[in-house]
């Protein structure tokens, strides 16, 4: 009998604002594969095509309930933050604890309509739909912690009503899935869940959610073809993936090779902050704020990079540095991040010091050698970190649980 | 009667600091780490002489006053004795008073572990000659027996040591090469007259060596009784074991029983009237050659491949020693002491290992021996530091 599962997203590809929706993308399709069955809840209805899980949509007429407008995302842009939304400080747009509010409502009528085994929930923001689902059926819950609140916070105006949610959810959960040992320890010491209840599973790469095609690189090509080295920066242009040490270590580097590009690629409410430093730092001139890329454009940039630096400050997994593998470009990982637990044929750095990021990129951009074998090496290595080996832990998970 | 040649390989590189782009033109110094990283060399050659030099030294010297037929042989490269006559003296007392013994032997290598040999053959014989000179005011003796850096070894090689004047040579016995041979008899190189080949029996080598504490090898534990059995049982003229003298004490704790062992064995080895101790120069001496070996390429004791690509193998480190061999002239021109130093002890194997990427790529990482957190980090800090010595070749040069 093919297991049902009931499970709660928030994002998917291509409306995804981050590594969330990938991982959703990549793991149910792995998972279905296996023989589960996935019911995928999102809040709103969207254009979405995933064949092999039967998409349900919280605002559709057949589960009769009350029709609204989600406010999709979960981060604000750079310019709703200049806008004055987001006050106080909270990095969260506006009504968006409505939104998951009512979310969570729909979560208990959802899960009593539909015929189901498990239930799963991704990060805070469809918790409350998980929990709402268990207590209405009883049935047993797993939630899946990609990234928390520390993370997106950096450790600073913590948000505590997130936090509660977060919290909550772990605590009522029968099992607690973390992307990274980094994010199972944040999840035992700050939200006091055991350890044994914590199963860490990687996040993988495949060519369904892995960027694929290159394309022409029409203004990137030019410069390149012009003597440019390009090193990419792609991620949220916030406190938690560090901009300000990427900038800080274009800095270093410029002052020992010229002929290169720093590439700001994303959104964030440090945009206008970053690009006001790379003023200050005297580097504006060869740094690049792209905003943020889908599809095509992101692709088109990941095969243009010459090397690709992932700053982060606090990162529970970073498929973006996977990716970015995939596609033969060398990386540059801090070791703040999950990702760097699994990955081998990439640089370590800590986050904060930037002089041995800036030595490493010198290294990088100076040597063919490096660059060669680090990207043939990564490549192979990122084929092999696949949805399929995550799914099959999920799965092993599902199993003991049901 | 048949033979057991010992020969304990004792070597210690000096490691490349993390050493970065903004420390070119402001820092000479490229092995002087003091921190708590293993690419301390202070701090490593203490530990290992504390583990593995100074009880596994006292330990054989007491063994071969007690049984006065036991022989050993260790080839020491310059830069190991130069870092113990710096950091642990008396462990250079105590080799001394080793081959006060008259039973031990101490074979030719080159100085600074280096694979110059391949590279550039008139470095390679300035470092063959420091290495005899330093051996010399050490020890008062003079090798008569070659080995080169990891066991390499190839025909022309063979040649060089029998023009060089050496009695023999060592190298791996390596099943492609013996193809129906024993690696137990004394072999002659290709396109030599009368110099001797000697080959390791790598099987009974690497039973010490590396399946000592194997707990997954059927054959564990290893008894001296067994160990014992199987040297008398191997067909043959000598047997040839060879291998690091860090096996001791270092490689294999002292809590797996090894130093138990190595009390032991001698003692078993003796208990059989069909088994003896020869230093190499005694085992050519002893015995003829049976054949003539070809070996076209280079072979190394290394892993399953057997060859250089552990050190050669990858771009990067092809890009690392051909740099590093280009600069030679330059170097050598500017009749500076120091910087001329720099250069040969960058020129140690071990820089080379530390960027294999074979195993640590593909996720052996157990099998990936090094101070460092990737090659891609080891190939960095040494390319940084050729790039500064490179600065310090070329600064105020007056173009020819």
């Amino acid at each position: 009998m093919r297991t049902r599962v009931l499970m709660f997203g928030w994002e998917f590809p291509p409306f995804n604002s981050g590594g969330l929706g990938v991982a959703c993308l990549g793991l149910t399709k792995a998972l279905s594969v296996l023989g589960s069955e996935i019911l995928f809840v999102m809040p709103k209805r969207l254009d979405i095509r995933a064949p092999w899980t039967q998409l349900i949509f919280a605002d559709e007429a057949d589960i009769t309930v009350h029709t609204y407008n989600s406010a999709l995302t979960p981060y604000i842009t750079s310019k709703s933050y200049s806008r004055g939304e987001g006050e106080g400080g909270s990095i969260y747009a506006g009504d968006l604890f409505g939104e998951v509010e009512r979310y969570a409502r729909f979560g208990a009528r959802i899960a009593s309509k539909e015929r189901f085994d498990i239930i799963y929930a991704h990060d805070w923001l469809s918790f409350g739909a998980g929990m709402a689902a268990k207590r209405a059926t009883g049935k047993p819950l797993i939630v899946h912690v990609h990234a928390t609140e520390f993370d997106r916070s950096g450790g600073l105006n913590v948000n505590q009503h997130v936090y509660d949610i977060e919290r909550a959810g772990m605590q009522r959960a029968d099992c607690v899935i973390a992307v990274s040992e980094f994010t199972k320890r944040i999840i035992v010491e700050r939200y006091g869940v055991p350890a044994d209840k914590v199963k860490v599973v990687y996040n993988g790469i495949d060519e369904t959610t892995a960027p694929t095609h290159e394309y022409e690189l029409s203004r990137l090509r030019a410069l390149k073809r012009s003597g440019y080295k390009l090193v990419l920066f792609l991620g949220r242009i916030t406190l938690q993936k560090g901009p300000d040490y990427f900038l800080q270590a274009a800095a270093r580097v410029l002052k020992y090779e010229k002929n290169v590009l720093f590439v700001v690629s994303g959104s964030g409410d440090m945009e206008a902050q970053m690009m006001q430093l790379a003023g200050s730092l005297g580097i504006a001139h060869a740094v690049f704020f792209t905003g943020f890329l889908h599809g095509k454009e992101r692709d088109e940039i990941y095969s243009a990079a010459d090397l690709f630096v992932m700053p982060s400050v606090s990162e529970p997994f970073g498929i973006a540095a996977l990716e970015a593998m995939r596609l033969g470009a060398p990386i540059i990982i801090s070791k703040q991040s999950g990702v760097a637990e699994v990955v081998r044929n990439a640089l370590k750095v800590d986050f904060w010091d930037v002089e041995k990021m800036a030595d490493m990129i010198l290294g990088v951009l100076r040597s063919p050698a490096l660059r060669y074998s680090m990207a043939e090496h990564g490549k192979r290595e990122a084929e092999n970190l696949t949805w399929e080996e995550a799914a099959r832990k999920v799965d092993g998970i599902i199993h003991q649980l049901v | 009667m048949k033979s057991v040649c010992f020969y304990f390989q004792v070597h210690q590189p000096y490691r490349v600091k993390r050493y970065r782009i903004f420390d070119m033109g402001n820092d000479p110094e490229y092995f002087n780490d003091r921190s708590d990283a293993d690419l301390n060399n202070k701090k490593i050659v203490e530990k290992v002489s504390k583990k593995s030099y100074i009880p596994a030294t006292s330990l054989l010297l007491e063994l071969l006053k007690r049984h006065p037929q036991m022989r050993v042989s260790y080839s020491f490269s310059g830069i190991a004795l130069e870092q113990l006559e710096r950091y642990t003296p008396e462990v250079i007392e105590l080799f001394k008073r080793l081959v006060e013994t008259g039973q031990v032997e101490i074979l030719g290598e080159t100085y600074y572990h280096s694979l110059a040999f391949f590279y550039s053959p008139a470095e390679f014989e300035r470092q063959v000659t420091q290495h005899r000179s330093l051996v010399r005011r050490l020890f008062g003796v003079w090798p008569r027996v070659f080995r080169n850096t990891e066991l390499s070894y190839r025909n022309d090689l063979g040649i060089w040591a029998e023009q060089a004047g050496y009695r023999g040579i060592l190298a791996e016995g390596w099943d492609p090469i013996l193809g129906w041979r024993s690696p137990n008899y004394v072999y002659r190189p290709k396109g030599a007259e009368k110099i001797a080949l000697l080959l390791k029996n790598y099987k009974l080598s690497d039973d010490i060596a590396f399946r000592f504490s194997s707990r997954t090898w059927s054959e564990w534990p290893l008894t001296t009784e067994k160990f014992g059995q199987w040297l008398g049982e191997a067909p043959g003229d000598t047997v040839n074991l060879f291998m690091d003298y860090e096996t001791f004490g270092e490689h294999q704790w002292e809590d797996t029983g090894i130093f138990a062992f190595l009390e032991k064995l001698p003692e078993e080895i003796l208990k059989n009237p069909g088994l003896t101790f020869k230093t190499p120069s005694e085992v050519i001496a002893s015995y003829d050659a049976k054949d003539e070996m070809d070996v076209p390429h280079t072979l190394t004791w290394a892993d399953t491949d057997r060859d250089l690509t552990a050190w050669v193998g990858n771009p990067m480190q092809k890009a690392a020693i051909e740099n590093l061999y280009a600069m030679e002239d330059d170097i050598l021109l500017r009749n500076d002491t120091k910087l001329i130093e720099d250069w040969r002890k960058l020129q140690t194997s071990d820089h080379f290992y530390y960027m294999c990427t074979k195993w640590f790529a593909d996720g052996d990482v157990h099998a990936y021996f090094s101070p460092y957190e990737s090659p891609y980090d080891a190939y960095i800090a040494y390319m940084n530091a050729l790039s500064d010595l490179r600065l310090r070749a070329t600064k105020n040069k007056v173009p020819v």
